[in-house]
């Protein structure tokens, strides 16, 4: 919904709500419903609804706990049978330098103000490994914003009895907390408060007339930012660039102006906000962002283009280029079709409103930003937060490389004419077993990344998956898997909770980009193997249709499994018995170096 | 601006922040005689309507004001 995107406008926001809600509500879209407890120490109604559309906006449903009013520590350090029982998928606690109670004053002797700054940090510490111990999910802490008043002026953030000073050194000791521990988050108040305004974020009217910690304009800016980290939690990230290359990558229009003649680098002021944007772009692909071209243009035009000497990206950076003068949004659902993505997984960037109402139009779910002046690219970009990093793993860094693998195998398929004889020209080796520590941070990321290849759709956090592995009540495998052109890493997860002689599938995914690889076969013999280890006769398939999973509605059939049950909603359930003399089904892949 | 002029624009704040188009607002109208008129969407309610006539309620007129009609009073000395 368009008023929800960044940049947008905050007052709308908050007179609008309720019909916001209303509309949102309307649309027919498959949620995927999280409960979220938020526990405040100043008052959080607002941001709750807020942060409620904008969910909404992702295609997450919440249901919400709320703390009573300043109750944050209360209603986790003692017993709450109302919280047990509402069992959140994430907590949030929004507290503000309101909250602390050590914050140093001019009598204070250095010891003091150390003895007050551990103390302040344990409170919440307690709290947080309470939450850990209780509730095992995710926490998102708001980290402080500055004091809005320095009554020693500048020397506040030097002397050690100075608030900017004590804020930044908690602030720190919350981040250290967040490097060492799983399933923990801050966001970034101090940073995000810079960026409104502190005056006028702190503005304390609100907290006066209201006991809002921050001013009622300013919620918007922090729900959307806190319902940013939530979907990158939820595997709700973008996670490609649709670029557009005239007036946006470049000055200039290259196919009438010439390559000597568009605006790159550091000759001019124009050429160097263009260069600055470029390298922002690129740095993308360290995170795992897919770059793309989309431009209206000859093909050679837009490679003499990147091949511009000042060009900080080159050709090579992108996975497609798609430059034609086909309709964009007829390039963009290609290029996500080609790359086993969902077109909703794109951003498109293009300075053209008329291109970005086309896309809005026809690709709906493509984010489409309004990027305004090209000085105004990186911070739209930047703010509206597509990519949030909630983990970051090796493979994000060589996704770009991976994309690319997968084109020339894509490439090569095509120049064979038998499909048998292209995967054995892959050489494919896969390694199939139970999880292992190292890939722990992978396995929870694909089972929140994966929505085509999902049977089941659940999610898991670090700490299930680190739980599931150490239990010996489940069968649970990873598949990494090798070929000539490279290492596609983990990309399938499978796992079951055993019942008896009964193994029941709680999950089944697969990366689409390793598809009709035999990959699912291998899995396959490799479960069936464990089973037969553990005394397993049958296993129980389970699929949940979702707008999105509709690829693998008879995946179980394929596997060799039958039917048992189908419900109204299309959920099926599948059996396999597992015999002494299976055949395994794999023929491509030489799995565990076998 | 007239004193109706402030109440049409006035009722269009109301009836977009309870997203009801059917209220209509007087002089003596209170809270109780709006549905859904609380204290959390009396914020809404007082940020909506100094963004509508592009004022600033201090906190001692916030306190004060008592019905419909003393908000148009104080958005009266204002613009």
């Amino acid at each position: 919904m368009h008023e929800l995107e960044y940049p947008f406008d905050s007052q709308y926001i908050i007179k609008k709500k309720r019909s916001i809600k209303r509309t949102l509500l309307e649309r027919d879209i498959k949620y995927v419903e999280k409960k979220i407890a938020v526990l405040g120490g100043s008052t959080t109604h607002d941001i709750i609804q807020v942060l409620e559309l904008f969910l909404l906006n992702t295609g997450i449903k919440p249901t919400f706990y709320e703390s009573e009013y300043a109750k944050y520590w209360e209603d986790v350090m003692f017993d709450n049978p109302e919280l047990k029982e509402f069992s959140p998928d994430l907590i949030y606690i929004h507290t503000g330098n309101r909250n602390l109670n050590h914050l140093p004053t001019l009598q204070m002797s250095k010891e003091d103000v150390e003895a007050g700054l551990r103390a302040d940090y344990e409170h919440f510490r307690v709290l947080w490994e309470k939450i850990g111990d209780t509730y095992h999910c995710p926490v998102i802490q708001n980290n402080f914003e500055f004091p809005y008043y320095r009554l020693l002026g500048n020397a506040e953030a030097t002397e050690y009895r100075g608030s900017v000073r004590y804020i930044n050194r908690l602030n720190e000791m919350f981040a250290e907390y967040a490097q060492t521990h799983q399933d923990f988050y801050i966001q970034d108040i101090q940073y995000l408060s810079a960026c409104y305004g502190l005056d006028k974020w702190a503005d304390s009217h609100y907290w006066h007339m209201y006991k809002y910690a921050l001013a009622v304009d300013a919620i918007p800016t922090l729900s959307y930012n806190l319902a940013n980290i939530m979907k990158s939690l939820f595997g709700k990230n973008k996670k490609a660039f649709a670029l557009d290359l005239d007036n946006t990558l470049w000055g200039g229009i290259i196919g009438d102006d010439g390559v000597e003649n568009i605006e790159i680098g550091p000759e001019t002021s124009m050429g160097q906000v263009y260069a600055e944007f470029q390298s922002y772009i690129k740095k993308h692909k360290d995170l795992g962002v897919i770059l793309n071209v989309c431009s209206k243009n000859e093909k050679e035009n837009a490679i003499a283009g990147l091949e511009h000497p000042d060009s900080i990206l080159k050709p090579d950076d992108f996975i497609l280029i798609k430059a034609n003068w086909e309709p964009k949004s007829q390039n963009l659902v290609e290029a996500a079709k080609q790359l086993d993505l969902l077109p909703e997984s794109f951003v498109f960037v293009d300075d053209n409103p008329a291109e970005r109402e086309i896309i809005r139009a026809q690709v709906p779910g493509t984010a489409v930003p309004e990027i305004g002046s090209v000085e105004d690219y990186i911070r739209v970009l930047d703010h509206a937060g597509y990519f949030e990093v909630t983990t970051l793993s090796e493979d994000d860094a060589k996704r770009n490389e991976m994309y690319k693998q997968n084109v020339q195998r894509t490439e090569l398929a095509q120049s064979f004419g038998d499909y048998g004889e292209y995967l054995r020209s892959l050489e494919m080796k896969g390694t199939i077993e139970g999880f292992i520590p190292i890939y722990l941070e992978r396995i929870a990321q694909l089972s929140n990344k994966s929505n085509q290849f999902n049977l089941t759709t659940r999610r898991y956090t670090r700490t299930e998956i680190e739980e599931i592995a150490g239990d010996n009540a489940y069968i649970d495998l990873y598949g990494k898997l090798e070929d000539k052109f490279g290492d596609n890493g983990v990309v399938s997860v499978v796992i079951g909770h055993k019942d008896g002689e009964t193994l029941h599938m709680d999950l089944w995914i697969m990366s689409c980009r390793v598809l009709k690889r035999d990959m699912e076969f291998a899995m396959m013999d490799e479960l069936v193997a464990k089973s037969q280890a553990a005394g397993i006769k049958t296993i129980r398939g389970y699929y949940y249709p979702t707008a999105k999973n509709h690829m693998v509605e008879n995946f179980y059939a394929q596997m060799g499994f039958t039917k048992v049950s189908e419900d109204a909603e299309g959920n099926t359930e599948w059996e396999f018995k597992v015999e002494a003399d299976y055949q395994k089904q794999n023929q491509w892949i030489e799995v565990n170096g076998k | 601006m007239s004193r109706e002029e402030i109440f049409d624009k006035l009722n269009e704040v109301f009836r977009d922040v309870f997203d009801d188009d059917s209220i209509t607002v007087k002089d003596e109208t209170t809270a109780a005689d709006v549905d859904g008129w609380d204290s959390h969407m009396h914020i809404s309610l007082i940020d909506a309507v100094e963004e509508e006539f592009e004022i600033r309620f201090d906190m001692k007129t916030v306190v004060k004001m008592k019905n419909v009609g003393e908000m148009v009073d104080e958005i009266e000395k204002q613009i």
